[in-house]
């Protein structure tokens, strides 16, 4: 069950990003420019998302498993430390510069060519090229409940 | 402004969320694509590898059959490899550092409400419309 939800949703994410054009980096590079041409399609998206999401969290709140038997995500603590905040920082800055995130860029990793097969790989060395940090600063705490 | 993007805008945006609401209602997992594929690159978590490439499969080949049998869905990303390349490093090392992108710290912090995810979302956005501004407007670059 597990996998089968898991394919699904995956396929539904890539289906989603397909039809708001989320996966076109034009579109995600007009949305950041907010001082020229800017499209405000990106904020649609956002908020189509974010409503399911929302139910689907205030559901979760009232039980204690998912359907598949795991325990929900528990709430991370309040920690606004440098990697959450540095982190974002340059993830905001590779994304202006092309208009790719880590979503878009893996469903059009079929479609896209050398560029996106190129920003995947780049992308990899990053992730891998964070370990040492992660290593160090270890896992996030959980809030106390 | 207001064209029928805004509503294919807002139904891809219903099943983004509705993906998400799958993941977590049935999996138990919040559905951050940048979690997703470096806990499979770097071995986090086996125990979850299985259902992360499960949803990295699904991600990967539903876009391939829209783009085959029903409208083209194509990055248009800039040729220039070297500017890829950056962008690639940094989205790479920046989501790991700050455990999330725009689906984990976007989508599911912000309908959580969660700090770390309003804060994230808050620095990215600032961060990529800031690097907009400056290779477009300052240095027509982009």
């Amino acid at each position: 069950m597990r996998l089968i939800a898991a394919l699904c949703a995956g396929g539904l994410f890539g289906a989603g990003l397909a039809l708001s054009g989320m996966t076109d980096t034009r579109r995600v590079q007009g949305f950041l420019d907010l001082f020229g041409q800017w499209d405000p399609t990106l904020a649609f998206v956002m908020g189509g998302a974010v409503l399911p999401m929302a139910l689907a969290w205030r559901f979760a709140s009232r039980r204690t498993r998912s359907l598949s038997g795991l325990p929900f995500p528990a709430r991370p603590a309040v920690r606004l430390d440098t990697p959450l905040i540095a982190g974002s920082a340059m993830f905001g800055a590779g994304w202006g510069l092309v208009g790719l995130c880590p979503g878009p860029a893996l469903a059009t990793a079929a479609t896209g060519g050398m560029p996106v097969l190129v920003f995947l790989i780049a992308m990899a060395a990053g992730m891998l090229a964070a370990i040492p940090v992660r290593r160090r600063s270890g896992p996030a705490p959980l809030a106390r409940t | 402004m207001l064209e029928p993007e805004w509503i294919t805008g807002l139904l891809g945006g219903l099943m983004i969320g509705a993906a998400a609401a799958i993941y977590l209602l049935v999996n138990g997992r919040i559905m951050g694509a940048s979690g997703i594929a470096g806990d499979v690159l770097d071995g986090t978590d086996p125990a979850g590898r299985a259902e992360k490439l499960a949803f990295l499969t699904g991600l990967l080949t539903v876009p391939l059959v829209i783009h085959l049998f029903v409208t083209p869905v194509l990055p248009h990303a800039t040729g220039n490899l070297a500017l890829i390349a950056v962008a690639g490093v940094l989205v790479g090392l920046g989501t790991r550092l700050a455990n999330g992108c725009t689906s984990g710290h976007g989508v599911c912090g912000l309908s959580r409400l969660s700090p770390r995810g309003l804060v994230a979302t808050g620095v990215f956005m600032a961060s990529g419309i800031a690097t907009v501004f400056v290779l477009r407007h300052v240095w027509s670059v982009i």
